[in-house]
Order: structure tokens, then sequence, then C-alpha cells
């Protein structure tokens, strides 16, 4: 179980290796990569930047873990968010989620991202290609994908 | 950072951290500030530091589009700040 903040991208075989290293009880191991998109609502855009809150960001993925740690019976995880100013098709988030079977491995891992998009403290601001920086909206969708967990 | 509180005027001193437009709008990342004796929730202090300054009101005149978090931790408007050392103001988030 382990979050990090960092500026440089990670490699997603690399760090499913590491989480997963000499280990035979696994199962099922789910990740997921969340990249940037090259336009917004139309919009081209030529960076987007990440701002978060040091401290809060780090506690808040740790409580995330937890809940997700506590309803499925994974035994490792790993959250990683970029900060910074990243391009188009570039890589901003890695969550992975192993367990003994896939089901769980696979709930945990979409839990862990819909918690993290509506708690977690990062901002994103969007720099078109005419080099205006636009601050990105919170989607009411996210929250419905949150709410969806909580019983 | 510590809390300091002054016996003789009631005022507690705490820090106060921005984030993304809001952080934008007051013009700086963080202030540290000293509270008047009445300020009991999040809301009070937002509806406080609107009287402070055309940035605070700059930043708030929305105050349903910010968020807070004490000490760390989501906070509620009605929330109160209790002993908080750190509140922080924000937008919603948009990570992932």
């Amino acid at each position: 179980m382990a979050v990090r903040i960092q500026t440089e991208p990670f490699d997603l075989s690399a760090e499913a290796a590491a989480l997963t290293a000499g280990r035979t009880d696994i199962g099922a191991i789910v990740t997921f990569t969340g990249t940037v998109r090259g336009s917004a609502g139309g919009r081209e855009l030529s960076s987007m930047t990440l701002e978060h809150y040091p401290g809060m960001t780090e506690a808040e993925l740790a409580r995330v873990e937890a809940e997700a740690t506590a309803r499925w019976p994974l035994q490792a995880s790993l959250i990683v968010h970029r900060v910074g100013e990243l391009r188009p098709g570039e890589p901003i988030v890695l969550v992975i989620a192993a367990s003994p079977h896939r089901h769980a491995a696979f709930e945990a891992a979409a839990f862990l991202m819909d918690y993290l998009k509506t708690r977690a403290p990062f901002w994103k601001k969007e720099t078109g290609v005419e080099g205006t920086g636009t601050w990105v909206d919170a989607r009411e969708t996210d929250d419905e994908a949150a709410r969806r967990w909580s019983v | 950072m510590d809390t300091a509180r002054d016996n003789t005027s009631g005022n507690t001193t705490i820090t106060l951290v921005y984030f993304a437009w809001v952080r934008e709008k007051i013009g700086r990342p963080r202030d540290e500030i000293s509270i008047p004796a009445g300020i009991a929730t999040v809301a009070d202090l937002i509806a406080h530091l609107r009287s402070q300054g055309a940035e605070y009101e700059a930043a708030f005149s929305r105050p349903e589009l910010v968020r807070a978090a004490i000490d760390h931790v989501h906070a509620r408007p009605d929330a109160p700040l209790g002993s908080a050392r750190e509140i922080a103001f924000f937008p919603p988030v948009t990570g992932g």
C-alpha cells in the first residue's frame, strides 16, 4: 500500500513488477493509467498543469487507499499521481490493485480512481495552443461516480 | 505556523493557504491572520475574510464554489474551527 506524488513520468510495467515481485499469492493485477487529452470542449491544448496541496494530498490518498483496503481483500495497491506541467499524451495518474481474484481487483481500482477524483486535492489548468490558461471545472459525473460506492 | 493564543484579546493566529483560482484571486499562496473571537466555523471565517479586502471578496463572492480543509482534512461550511492550525481554501478538486 503506497501513494506517491512526482513530477517525472512513471513506468507502468516497472511499477507493477515492483509491487508484486516475489509474490505467488496474487491472482489478479488491475492497472489504470490516466493520460492528458489533447483537446477539451473543442479547444486544442498545448499543456496541462497540475497543482496540489502538499501534505494533504498524501494524507487524503492514504485515506482513500485505507478505505479500499477495508472494503476489498487487497494484497497490494499503489497510487502514483504526477504534478507540474504535462503535455498531451503524457500519463497523469497510475492506480494498481492486486488481489487473489479479479473482481476485487477491478472494483478496488475503479473505487480508488473515483474517490481520488473527488477527494484528493489536485487542480488542473489547461493551456490552449493560443496560450490562454483555464482552470478545469469539477464534473458532477465524477461526484456521481464516487457516490455509487457509498452504501 | 504554531497556533498562538493571545489570552489578553482572545484572538487566535492561524495560517490560511490557497490553491488554484482561489490563490490567483487572493494574489498570494498564504496568509497568517488573527481571528477575532466569535468566529466559530468555516462559514464564519469566510464571512469575516470578505470584509477584510477586495481580494478576499473576489475569491469568496460565490462561497458555494469554494471548498475548505482544516489541518489537511476536508471540512464543510458548518465545521468548527476548534484549535485549527491551518485552514485551506480551494475550488472543487479536479485530479485524476
